[in-house]
């Protein structure tokens, strides 16, 4: 049964910006969008696995650091080679002054 | 009775004993080293910008355009000589880094531009742009291992006289005509097969009849000229499009060979497989900076126009860069051949006390 879990204060995580989140076992990168908006994936590349906390966040997008492929951040769709497997997408939300993500 | 294989042999396809070797050993798809930056100067160095690749591609195209005019202008006198020989450059050279930078996405932060000039460069450095994508995605995870990575250049025990035909060109363009008729002929070799996933197979065709329709149209222009009657003015079209890949060529080549040539194979740390070499400005905006070349592998999401910041921040932390190209090849020539007697052997640069040690254990997950 999914669950809101806190991930951190709003402060934080800068807008545009991206942080790794490792919660029962598994690893999850948590977002604010250029306005502000968090968003959750899974946090691990569908590519080959890299961390996708160490890319950057352009916009609504997210490029990994090891080849700059490129994914949604809201939608999770795979954008640019070579990525081609999408990823995984958690529903987040702003709740007194934290970023709660639902797994 | 079974066939012991020579350790000092090396198997460079990417289906065989090697390629196994690097998947047992823990050395493909392993975690690299890597210098720590604090996430605030990396976002900053990773900041996209259109402003200096559309100025660098403005000037590109200018002197593309000014120096194909000055080489037909001039025809026919020694006028034309220096003008084709910066056409050359233009489109032999210059075709190679604006083709490795857009394939990276890095280039401009509009990523359709990144695109057009992906299209365009890739066709002019004659390289398949479908296929290249993920070969050169697999340069990155695996750089110079053995048996994973497409793109070694120098190969052991090296072949001499080919690295050296290397720099007419003729060698190199040869061996990518095969391969662009092979993909256009709708055959994919087993090492394409390996890192293109299956999906993207058929782009990878199309691109190459493509590029083979461009090429044959260029030959037809060539062949109806010279049939006009207009003798050595025939060879225009073939100056214009293909040709500069041979005559053209030797500055990606000059700048290309020293990236990795004489240093580790089957290392996880590009501190001792890769080269930073400091250039003259020109040489820096052919290459668009790729001289910056371990930088560049460590952070390949830094753009060609923040590396030599990201240089300044990285530096206490790397092998000396070599000060000049000639310096460099001063490095890259005795230890290649040093190399053709003894394969094992790479040249290994001290480290500055500021620095971590090299990595050279894959740590197994
Ligand atoms: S690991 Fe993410 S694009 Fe390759």
């Amino acid at each position: 049964m999914a669950e809101w879990v806190d991930v951190c204060a709003l402060d934080e995580l800068d807008p545009e910006d991206v942080m790794r989140f490792d919660h029962g076992g598994r690893v999850y990168a948590v977002y604010r969008s250029e306005n502000g908006t968090p968003y959750a994936t899974d946090g691990l590349c569908t590519h080959e696995h890299v961390c996708l906390a160490d890319g950057l966040v352009l916009g609504e997008e997210i490029e990994c650091p090891k080849h700059n492929g490129r994914f949604n951040i809201r939608t999770g769709a795979a954008l640019r080679a070579p990525v081609s497997v999408p990823l995984a997408t958690y529903p987040a939300r702003i709740s007194a002054g934290r970023i709660e993500i639902l797994i | 009775m079974v066939a012991i294989p020579d350790p000092q042999l090396r198997d460079y396809s990417l289906t065989g004993r090697d390629t196994i070797r690097a998947k047992e050993t823990g050395l493909a798809n392993a975690e690299w080293y890597h210098t720590e930056v604090p996430r605030k100067v990396m976002k900053e160095l990773m900041k996209r910008r259109d402003g200096p690749a559309i100025r660098d591609t403005l000037i590109w195209f200018a002197l593309l355009g000014g120096s194909a005019w000055g080489g037909i202008a001039f025809w026919g006198t020694w006028w034309a000589v220096p003008f084709w020989f910066v056409y050359g450059v233009m489109y032999g050279s210059v075709c190679d880094s604006r083709w490795h930078e857009c394939g990276h996405g890095t280039a401009f932060r509009t990523q359709w531009m990144n695109d057009v000039i992906y299209h365009i460069a890739s066709f002019m450095v004659v390289r398949n742009p479908v296929s290249w994508r993920w070969s050169h995605a697999r340069h990155h995870t695996d750089t110079i291992i053995v048996g994973r990575d497409p793109e070694i250049a120098c190969m052991r025990p090296p072949r001499l006289f080919r690295l050296l035909m290397s720099y007419a060109g003729v060698l190199d363009m040869i061996d990518s005509i095969r391969t662009l008729l092979r993909n256009a002929a709708g055959r994919l070799s087993a090492g394409e097969k390996d890192y293109i996933p299956e999906s993207e197979w058929g782009k990878a065709i199309l691109a190459a009849r493509v590029h083979v329709a461009i090429y044959a149209m260029t030959a037809a222009a060539a062949a109806g000229m010279f049939a006009g009657g207009m003798g050595w003015a025939s060879t225009i079209p073939l100056l214009l499009i293909g040709g500069p890949r041979i005559y053209g060529c030797w500055h990606m080549l000059m700048t290309g060979l020293i990236q990795h040539c004489g240093l580790a194979e089957n290392v996880i740390d590009h501190r001792l497989n890769s080269r930073t070499v400091y250039m003259n400005p020109i040489s820096r905006w052919i290459y668009w900076n790729m001289n910056y070349h371990v930088e560049h592998h460590m952070f390949p999401m830094v753009p060609y126009h923040a590396l030599p910041k990201l240089h300044e921040v990285v530096k206490h932390d790397m092998p000396p860069a070599n000060p000049s190209i000639w310096d460099a090849y001063r490095e890259a020539i005795p230890a290649v051949l040093r190399q053709a007697r003894d394969p094992g052997y790479s040249f290994r640069k001290p480290l500055p006390p500021t620095a971590q040690p090299y990595k050279e254990v894959p740590t197994r997950g």
